[in-house]
């Protein structure tokens, strides 16, 4: 799959909250774009990523 | 001057000051918000990185209001997008419209900008559309909803000042909403005369990052801000086209 513009790839699917917990995300920081729809923090428990996904995780940073 | 309230969206501001946080370090953010005696800030939404624990979020205090801004964006869907992102992270619903087609300039594309604006207005954001000064455009960002407009003074980053001085005086006579000055402003007299002729606001980011001495600049931008209020709401003195006319009075005796 591709995670920030990044391919990485899934032995098997994972759950979203897996996935940010064993990269090192910040859960209360950032937020989750899968395929261009945001999903919602309360389903990051029940959606698993798969290979054909795009997930975009993003934060705010300084910026005028 | 203490109901002198700023007022967008929904929201009552007692600043004028809306400051920017890019361009300088996370350690300087609290200082600068101290000094500036800004409730508003402005940030940028960008790709999370796993290694960068430290999120500009813990650096703003919780009673300062966050501006996310469309950075990067394109076109309106793009600024859509990203406005969209911004609000699922639970900071509230300002958004900050910059939409730039044109990399060496960065100047605003105005027609996106009022398709955002009237989408994400529908959508209940309280929007702040960065602008070029254009009447017509401002009018229609009126129409779409928009909770202010910001025109610019001249491109971002250039500290040049208020190169479009004559065309934000239009649209502070003409338009009903706040009008808040953003870009290009690289100095407190600048500011001053902004808010002078009527601004409602002034936003800075890079005048202050490249200062000598960010919080002493953020200090010397407030003080310049109020000046400028305070002389709009007093009202000019009048200017003479000839002649003089004297401030004491006559000594008439000398020549009794």
């Amino acid at each position: 799959m591709i995670v920030n513009g990044e391919e990485i790839k899934l032995n098997k699917p994972i759950k979203v909250s897996e996935y940010l917990e064993k990269n090192g995300y910040r859960k209360d920081a950032i937020v989750v774009e899968i395929d261009m729809k945001i999903l919602p923090k309360e389903e990051y428990e029940n959606t698993f990523l798969e290979d054909e996904n795009k997930m975009e995780i993003v934060h705010f940073m300084g910026g005028g | 001057m203490k109901d002198d309230k700023l007022i967008i969206g929904n929201k009552e501001f007692n600043s004028r000051f809306i400051l920017g946080s890019g361009k300088y370090s996370l350690d300087l953010i609290e200082a600068a918000i101290k000094y500036a005696g800004a409730e508003m800030i402005t940030v940028a939404l960008r790709r999370a990185n796993t290694k960068e624990q430290h999120n500009i979020i813990d650096y703003i205090p919780k009673n300062i209001t966050l501006l996310p801004n469309t950075s990067g964006a394109r076109n309106a869907d793009e600024a859509i997008r990203i406005a969209r992102l911004a609000r699922a992270l639970g900071c509230g619903d300002f958004i900050k419209i910059e939409i730039m087609r044109d990399t060496k300039f960065l100047l605003p594309d105005n027609y996106e900008t009022i398709k955002a604006t009237d989408v994400l207005a529908n959508e209940g954001f309280i929007v702040m559309p960065y602008m070029y000064p254009d009447l017509n455009v401002a009018r229609d960002l009126v129409n779409a909803g928009a909770s202010s407009v910001m025109p610019l003074a001249s491109p971002i980053g250039s500290n040049r000042g208020l190169s479009t001085k004559d065309f934000i005086k239009i649209l502070i006579d003409e338009i009903d909403l706040p009008i808040i000055v953003d870009a290009g402003i690289g100095k407190p007299s600048e500011a001053c005369e902004a808010m002078e002729m009527g601004a409602s606001a002034i936003m800075a980011n890079t005048a202050l990052a490249t200062a000598g001495d960010l919080t002493l600049m953020a200090s010397a931008f407030n003080k310049a801000i109020l000046a400028g209020r305070e002389a709009y709401l007093s009202g000019l003195g009048r200017v003479l086209t000839r002649g003089a006319s004297p401030s004491d009075p006559l000594t008439g005796f000398l020549r009794d």
